[in-house]
């Protein structure tokens, strides 16, 4: 059984505080660790930071599309963070560590090395001009102690 | 959610005392407000007092970097101290560490920094 949410909201960069807490709100009933869950959420902010930043060049009138599915059985997260922006022309090049498009901004090109130490899938899709898909999936740890 | 930036000045140590979360959003008052109190105040240290910050994405590691660049190049040092776990983890994947040095608290930190506490 899978419980989805989807989430839209515009380029404002208060909205990257908003989305992760949502998030986090959504995926805690699957019961994470805190390290499960401040993980799930700081990716959140990366991918979310992307788009305002790198897919909308910080123009609050570009949207942003969020979904969450939770395979309950499984303990799987599945996240997909939708931009209609400018696109990553060079995806190998965005995924390296450290490099960043936009220096001058101070950004320290870490964004996607983050999202590929905290989930165990990373799925970029873009096209230039119409726009930017990450997909990231995160299978729950077992360990947890459980209450009964 | 949002973050509150202490700034008090040790010596010639800009002491940065951060709470709440330091992401893109307010990394950018946090980047204003250190750069003009370096300069208003001729410091070139800086402190960073992690211990109530409860979130930070690779949006803070840009801003910390960015700070350790300046002070760098007034000959300048930058120390961090009570980082928890989840934050001293993205520090350790970015390499900070190697340039920024880490101390348990304010109190090792200012002597890092040759300030008597």
């Amino acid at each position: 059984m899978k419980n989805r949410m989807e989430l839209s909201f515009t380029a404002f960069s208060q909205n990257e505080a908003f989305a992760r807490v949502a998030v986090g709100a959504f995926v805690a009933q699957l019961d994470p660790t805190m390290d499960e869950l401040t993980e799930i959420k700081t990716v959140v902010s990366e991918a979310v930071t992307n788009a305002v930043i790198h897919g909308y060049h910080e123009d609050p009138e570009g949207m942003i599309f969020v979904e969450a599915e939770l395979d309950l059985e499984h303990e799987i997260v599945q996240l997909t963070i939708k931009d209609n922006g400018v696109g990553i022309h060079n995806i190998e090049e965005a995924r390296q560590p450290l490099y960043t498009s936009k220096p001058e901004l101070e950004r320290s090109g870490m964004g996607f090395t983050i999202m590929e130490n905290f989930m165990d899938k990373v799925e970029i899709y873009s096209e230039p001009m119409e726009g930017t898909t990450v997909t990231l999936v995160k299978q729950l740890s077992k360990q947890r102690a459980y209450a009964n | 959610m949002s973050l509150l930036i202490d700034l008090e000045t040790r010596g010639n140590v800009l002491c940065v005392r951060l709470e709440g979360e330091l992401d893109h959003h307010t990394a950018m008052a946090l980047r204003k407000q250190v750069d003009a109190a370096l300069q208003e105040q001729q410091l070139i240290h800086i402190l960073v007092n992690l211990e109530k910050l409860t979130f930070m994405d690779s949006s803070g590691l840009g801003v910390i970097l960015g700070r350790y660049k300046y002070v760098h190049t007034l000959g300048g040092e930058m120390v961090v101290c009570s980082i928890s776990p989840q934050i001293k983890r993205l520090f350790e994947m970015s390499g900070l560490f190697k340039i920024v040095r880490l101390e348990l608290n304010e109190n090792d930190a200012l002597l890092a920094l040759g300030v008597a506490s």
